[in-house]
């Protein structure tokens, strides 16, 4: 009974421990990865290489995301709405629902589990194969040219991606608000636009460059610092898509206290 | 147990080896956790000459040059490179500039061309164009039996042995003064190994660049080295001239030779 209660607690121990090891570990790996934007040599090259790929060809799964999300929303608002004769606010709610919340929160996870794992895998694959190590040989800095690269180019393509999130979301609503719920076009627009600030989009768009940073350095991380064999690299493309993912969430409380307490 | 004392760089104020010499590695140990891979390794390459380190898989061969490049650092000993001690510091770009390395699997970049993995350190030279790169690339190319039109494909899409070519060429395509080989040979076909074998006769002979090689290919090990050493239990087992590797009576160089199953070498690791 005793060694049952011990094992227990040395359980929590070590994962305290290991969540302690971790974020020590990726701070300073973030640290690393910062300090390279402004120290020469530069790869604007590869920047640009990330960006296509971390921005531009997450646009379709990003695209759809927000457009169902934006339909549903307007659905369930609207059903949801009825109850107290409060049908009106879909166009309000949904616009202000999207660029808020839905928008980067959704695009954030969708694109945490297109491109985190994909980062991860590839720089994993790169430290099993030596890649990692002919780049030091070759008298370059992986941090450098693999890291840095990544999170400067997801930092600065996820707020681009959200703010397509966006304008897609609030068309999914008007589709349906028009289409299926018989809203006037005009008054629709009238409504999405009337009650909509310019604080709600860009706590949106600051939002996705955090969820952007995070996206990119989980991945990163988790690659550079992979076990050895298909099993390590299994294991980092796993663990870069559930760290960013809680880290988008946790993150995005934070972030909602920072803009919109008091 | 080993005396650390020993092997303490404070504690042994040796003097630098002969200018002769261009790689020299005293009593350097290397553990990964409580696996002593290395246990204490005194090796030296002397200037312009090719150096094969033997041994079976798993002694730590790698592990060895990999120390002396600078990519693991070793727990005890001391590195030379020439005539300047380098195991306690991070290797700067002057002396990384020197090195050149052909890793065992290649380790071409996936996402470049062959080109620019050939041209990879090139172009970090911004006095030359990307077009001077490419041409410096395709020649080096050439000197390792690959056609120009290899350049602009990717690694992906080359098979093993062409890889190992292009891996071969970006070692050299720099012109270092060093240049470790690991594993060659390994995965070409006769032909192409002894094309390779005769690339780095030619690197050692008309350029004159120190080579250090790792292989258990015996017939590469005749037609590339100068020098050969026996590496087993973390221990230069042996060393000598290449000539006398056959006369030699070390039983583990004989077994390893011969490909003895019997011997001081368990067969079974």
């Amino acid at each position: 009974m005793i060694s049952l209660v011990l094992g227990i607690f040395a359980g929590i121990g070590a994962t305290i421990l290991g969540l302690a090891r971790f974020t020590g570990h990726a701070f300073v790996f973030a640290g690393s990865a910062v300090s390279h934007i402004f120290r020469p040599p530069f790869f604007p090259g590869e920047v640009l290489r990330q960006f296509m790929k971390i921005g531009y060809y997450s646009l379709p799964v990003v695209g759809m995301t927000a457009l169902f999300t934006g339909a549903v929303l307007a659905l369930q608002i609207y059903i949801g709405g009825s109850r107290f004769n409060a049908e009106s606010a879909v166009a309000s709610i949904v616009a202000i629902g999207i660029t808020r919340e839905l928008g980067p929160v959704l695009a954030g996870l969708m694109v945490a589990g297109r491109v985190s794992s994909a980062i991860a895998a590839e720089i994993a694959t790169m430290r099993v194969t030596e890649q990692i190590d002919a780049l030091v040989t070759l008298s370059t800095n992986p941090i450098k040219y693999l890291v840095t690269p990544r999170v400067v180019a997801a930092t600065l393509a996820l707020p681009l991606l959200v703010a397509v999130a966006d304008s897609i979301g609030i068309l999914g609503g008007f589709l349906i608000g028009v289409e299926r719920l018989d809203f006037n076009a005009a008054t629709y627009i009238r409504n999405t636009t009337e009650f909509l600030q310019l604080a709600d989009i860009t706590s949106g768009l600051w939002k996705a460059a955090v969820f952007g940073f995070i996206i990119a350095l989980m991945g990163c991380y988790h690659g550079y610092y992979s076990g050895r064999g298909a099993q390590g690299v299994g294991r980092a493309t796993t663990n870069a898509v559930v760290s960013a993912s809680i880290l988008i969430l946790a993150s995005n409380y934070v972030l909602t206290e920072l803009f919109f307490s008091a | 147990m080993r005396d650390e004392a020993q092997h303490s760089p404070t504690a042994t104020a040796r003097p630098a080896p002969d200018p002769s010499v261009m790689i020299a590695m005293r009593n350097v140990a290397k553990s990964f956790g409580p696996k002593n891979v290395l246990v204490d390794v005194s090796l030296e390459a002397p200037r312009g000459q090719s150096v094969v380190i033997i041994g079976g898989s798993g002694t730590g061969k790698s592990v060895t040059i990999k120390s002396i490049i600078g990519l693991l650092e070793p727990d005890a000993g001391e590195i030379w490179v020439d005539g300047v001690r380098v195991d306690r510091r991070k290797r700067g770009d002057a002396l990384l500039a020197r090195f050149g390395m052909l890793f065992q699997g290649g380790a071409l970049f996936d996402s470049l061309p062959v080109w620019e993995n050939v041209a990879f350190r090139l172009r970090q030279d911004k006095t030359k164009t990307a077009a001077d790169c490419k041409e410096i690339a395709v020649e080096k190319l050439r000197r390792v039996g690959l056609k120009p039109e290899t350049a602009d494909l990717f690694p992906a899409e080359l098979s093993g042995g062409m890889q190992k070519r292009v891996g071969v060429a970006r070692a050299i395509a720099a012109d270092p003064e060093i240049i470790f080989f690991d594993e060659p040979t390994t995965g070409l076909d006769p032909i192409m190994s002894g094309v390779i074998n005769e690339l780095i006769r030619e690197l050692v002979v008309e350029i004159g660049a120190t080579a250090m090689t790792i292989t258990h290919d015996m017939s590469s090990v005749r037609a590339i080295a100068d020098r050969v050493a026996m590496l087993h239990e973390g221990v230069i087992q042996w060393e000598g001239p290449v000539s006398e590797i056959d006369s030699t009576l070390n039983p583990y160089v004989r077994q390893f030779v011969q490909g003895l199953a019997e011997g001081p070498i368990e067969a079974v690791r």
